[in-house]
């Protein structure tokens, strides 16, 4: 495929702006010396490029998408509408309050109902994206212990299960990272934890349930003991569609969570982002929460605040979205989400795992994790190759590779927004692949084969990175 | 109630049957129940499409949408071309996840390929990343990018929008690092204050200005430079897209980061979000910038693709010893910033930036002659600030004439902006409204 660049004639472009209507003065600063390279193209010609590049790519509107920890629902299409409003488009971030009650009632709305399923008591939209809201929540924690002078408190303890942005995260708040095992049910060892819980103890990270789509049967016991030592409980949303209207964090135990309204309230992924994180607490961190904030149709600033993640108060189109679907689904409808996406999991489990061994067998939550362990051993056959052939049957591949506790993982949700036919097809070409290899292992390794393109060489990528277009190669030529 | 769930509750008893569960208690039995909700959630039950598109039109019909704006400060009202939306809708585009799996996401991955080549372009810089999530956090991002066991502290501009100082700020509380404010002199950095600041200091990790600044003024970026650089630290340059359609580039003037807020490129006002986070650096920075990457490659045909790479740096590889947590980035935001700059083309930016500047030299001489003083002596770009005896008094004379007057800074001083959607009319009226107001 071209490069919108290689697209691009000297003189060819289109008319969008008009002739200056006043006297036109240019800045006595120095400016700069050569124009940009920027494309000079077609509407013609630049809308073909994107269409290219739309057909190159793959959304769930083009298939089952059983991207584990991703939550790949359907996108509805009235949300995309709301949020093309111009009454919430063109609304300047810092226009006056009685201007902007619109805005605030989203806020406001989306806020309450929000804290109603979670069981937090307040909420703060600014964080864009799952991981800054596991920043902006564990700072909460950090400010909360410096608040009582407790600042020997420098430890955030993660089960080794957990999202690298958990770590990651903890690392970015300035804690050290402490990691606790899994036992062989895949859930907390409840004596490891135990042996590293302390007055060094800030806080527990945790997703539940955990990323190989188990509930943690301990989770009041967890709770407890991470209180009892002084710390607090952090809650990582990402996997919440499996509980939704079922359990509430902060009715077992939990002070602060994030959710991630682009998996469990079905925003669009748009390719990686934007998404938006919003992070929950309860009453008595709500006073350290970020900057400006909408509460009731005012703007307020929380009394000891942490100050701000981002420049406004998030990605507000993101929130319509989200407040849409919750007004689509109701309290009703709410727990039909979570008990829609464990029976579709469970439902896939069920019929795979004869040949397919799952990592932990026994009824999982909204996803579950295979291991292709024995199957690379005995035909050298990865989990990789397998994700790789399920793109010949047009299926977006299972998570590949984590959690890190399971070899040769493959985490497959479903999500509720998929019927019966779709997964009875996926289950189908599962089998099918699992046939193959037997019979041809070296064919499965070779897939994909009906892709544009083939494996590509990232090792390569990574040695000699290329990371922008060589403009001098094409004078060159 | 509304519902994407396409199994009905027959079949859904029946797949439960089929895989050995009576029903959907049986299914969640697993679950302890004194941690299961008792009764139900206390929120309105599910409507139709039709019921929650009135509700949700009814919220957005109690904003004002202004018919003319002159506020910036952070939020640009520019025009969005045509394509940008059309473009931005494609579904493959919309629905798509993060592109892991190469193979069928050529798409947006050339996609962001070209958009880290445009940002390249457009600054100056080597490198850039495939996006963050908005200026003010890539300005933190870009922050971090400079700090190591001796380097330590990071000076900010005062002249930098406060909004961009809050969240640094923020990091750093996280990081326990340390940031200290640099003054401004007359609008814009004070270059004394900052040789001496920086000079004395051997922590010093960078310097962060503002390219126009948060006052609008195009500060003495090479001047700055050559202090920064004589300290040994790293200039952050945290800029305007389609300033730099003119003003010369943070490459030639050296800077080591650029960050900035893209939302001037394509992205709307939208109440502050979603925006796109710029973050651009140097060959020598490369292994050190946060966020994703996408490079060139080849397939085992040697056809030419492209992936996700140097991902070492990041969290999912090294967990507590990546540079960021960060794992998306605004890849729908920085495809549509791409669909503008490809639709403007080098002649639209420098354009746009040159109606942008004019417009608000002539804003300011008007205002000048209803009596309003300009604050600084500077050069300004779009934006820049006046004196008048009451803010309040005129920007609601303003809003009545369904004008978004500049941004009250305090009881006297306002910050103006103008872009290319500023008509000689409208700024005319501006003027007039303000000669009415204060009498002058």
């Amino acid at each position: 495929m071209k490069l919108i660049f290689e697209r691009s004639v000297p003189g060819r472009g289109q008319d969008i702006f008009p002739e200056c209507d006043v006297e036109v003065k240019l800045p006595e600063s120095p400016l700069r010396e050569k124009a940009p390279n920027l494309p000079e193209i077609s509407e013609n010609e630049l809308g073909r490029h994107y269409t290219k590049l739309a057909r190159a790519s793959r959304g769930v509107n083009d298939g089952f998408y059983p991207l584990g920890s991703c939550t790949m629902k359907h996108n509805p299409r009235i949300n995309e509408v709301m949020a093309s409003l111009p009454g919430f488009t063109r609304i300047h971030p810092l226009q006056p309050a009685d201007t902007v009650k619109g805005c605030t009632e989203v806020v406001d709305t989306l806020r309450k109902t929000l804290c109603e399923i979670t069981g937090m008591d307040d909420m703060t939209f600014q964080p864009a994206a799952g991981a800054q809201g596991e920043f902006t929540g564990l700072l909460l924690i950090k400010a909360y212990h410096k608040s009582r002078g407790d600042e020997g408190r420098k430890e955030i303890i993660i089960p080794d299960s957990a999202h690298g942005t958990n770590p990651a995260s903890a690392a970015m708040a300035g804690y050290d990272v402490v990691v606790i095992k899994s036992n062989e049910k895949g859930m907390i060892d409840l004596d490891d934890l135990k042996a590293h819980l302390g007055p060094q103890t800030a806080g527990l990270m945790l997703t539940n349930p955990n990323t190989v789509g188990l509930f943690d049967e301990n989770i009041l016991e967890i709770t407890r003991l991470v209180h009892e030592a002084g710390g607090l409980c952090y809650y990582d949303g990402a996997n919440l569609n499996a509980v939704i209207g079922i359990v509430r964090p902060g009715d077992i135990g939990f002070d602060v969570i994030h959710l991630n309204l682009h998996k469990t309230f079905s925003t669009p992924h748009g390719g990686g982002g934007p998404g938006s994180g919003p992070c929950g607490c309860k009453d008595f961190l709500a006073q350290f929460l970020p900057g400006k904030r909408v509460v009731n149709g005012e703007y307020t600033q929380a009394e000891n605040s942490i100050g701000c993640v981002t420049g406004f108060y998030g990605n507000f189109l993101v929130m319509v979205r989200a407040l849409t679907f919750l007004l689509t689904n109701g309290s009703d409808g709410v727990p039909e989400l979570a008990k829609n996406a464990v029976l579709n999991a469970n439902y896939m489990q069920e019929k795979l795992k004869d040949l397919y061994p799952v990592a932990y067998d026994t009824t999982c939550m909204h996803e579950f994790v295979m291991s292709l362990e024995s199957i690379h051993k005995e035909k050298n056959v990865s989990a990789l190759d397998v994700a790789k052939a399920l793109l010949d049957f047009g299926i977006h591949p299972p998570t590949m590779y984590f959690p890190l506790i399971v070899d040769e993982a493959l985490m497959v949700e479903p999500t509720e927004t998929e019927s019966r036919e779709v997964l009875d097809n996926a289950i189908e070409a599962f089998r099918a692949i699992y046939k193959k290899i037997i019979d041809s292992p070296a064919a499965v390794a070779a897939s994909p084969v009906t892709t544009p393109i083939k494996r590509l060489d990232e090792v390569g990528a990574a040695r000699h990175p290329i990371l922008k277009y060589d403009f001098s190669q094409e004078k060159a030529e | 109630m509304g519902t994407y769930i396409p199994n009905t509750k027959e079949e859904q008893l029946r797949m439960l049957h089929d895989i050995g569960y009576k029903d959907f208690d049986d299914l969640f039995k697993g679950i302890p129940d004194q941690a299961k909700i008792k009764g139900s959630l206390n929120f309105p039950e599910g409507k139709s499409e039709v019921q929650v598109s009135s509700i949700v039109s009814g919220m957005a019909e109690k904003n004002k949408v202004f018919g003319k704006i002159f506020r910036g400060a952070g939020a640009y009202n520019h025009y969005v071309p045509a394509t940008v939306n059309a473009i931005g809708d494609k579904e493959e585009f919309l629905t798509a996840y993060t592109p892991y799996q190469a193979e069928i996401s050529q798409g947006i991955l050339q996609s962001i390929f070209e958009y880290q080549t445009m940002i390249c372009e457009l600054t100056g810089m080597d490198v850039s990343n495939a996006s963050l999530y908005d200026g003010a956090s890539a300005a933190a991002e870009a922050c971090a990018m400079t700090l190591d066991r001796k380097r330590t502290t990071v000076y900010v501009s005062e002249s930098v929008d406060h909004r961009v100082r809050e969240v640094i700020g923020t990091y750093s509380f996280g990081r326990n690092t340390k940031v200290v404010l640099v003054p401004e002199a007359d609008g814009a950095t004070d270059l004394n204050a900052l040789k001496e600041m920086i000079d004395a200091d051997s922590s010093a990790a960078c310097f962060l200005m503002q390219y126009p600044n948060f006052n609008g003024i195009i500060e003495d970026a090479d001047q700055i430079a050559s202090i920064v650089h004589g300290a040994k630290a790293q200039l952050i340059m945290s800029v305007n897209p389609i300033a730099l359609g003119v003003l010369k580039t943070p490459g030639e003037i050296g800077a080591d980061i650029v960050c900035g807020e893209g939302q001037p490129l394509g992205l709307g006002l939208a109440y502050g979000g979603p925006y796109l986070g710029i973050l651009a650096t140097t060959k020598k920075n490369m292994r050190k910038i946060v966020g994703r990457l996408v490079g060139e490659t080849t397939d085992s045909q040697g056809e030419r693709g492209f992936v996700l790479t140097l991902q070492a740096r990041e969290q999912h590889i090294r967990r507590e010893k990546a540079s960021s947590n960060v794992c998306s980035n605004q890849a729908l935001c920085a495809l549509k910033a791409s669909v503008y700059l490809a639709t403007v083309g080098p002649k639209g930016l420098k354009q746009a930036a040159t109606l942008c500047t004019s417009k608000a030299h002539y804003l300011a001489s008007e205002l000048e002659k209803a009596g309003l003083k300009l604050t600084y002596g500077g050069e300004f770009f779009h934006e820049f600030v006046t004196e008048c005896p009451d803010s309040e008094k005129l920007l609601a004379a303003l809003e009545e004439k369904d004008i978004l007057g500049g941004l009250p800074l305090d009881g006297n001083r306002i910050l103006w902006c103008t872009t290319e959607l500023c008509t000689k009319e409208d700024m005319d009226e501006v003027a007039a409204t303000a000669k009415e107001v204060f009498g002058a």
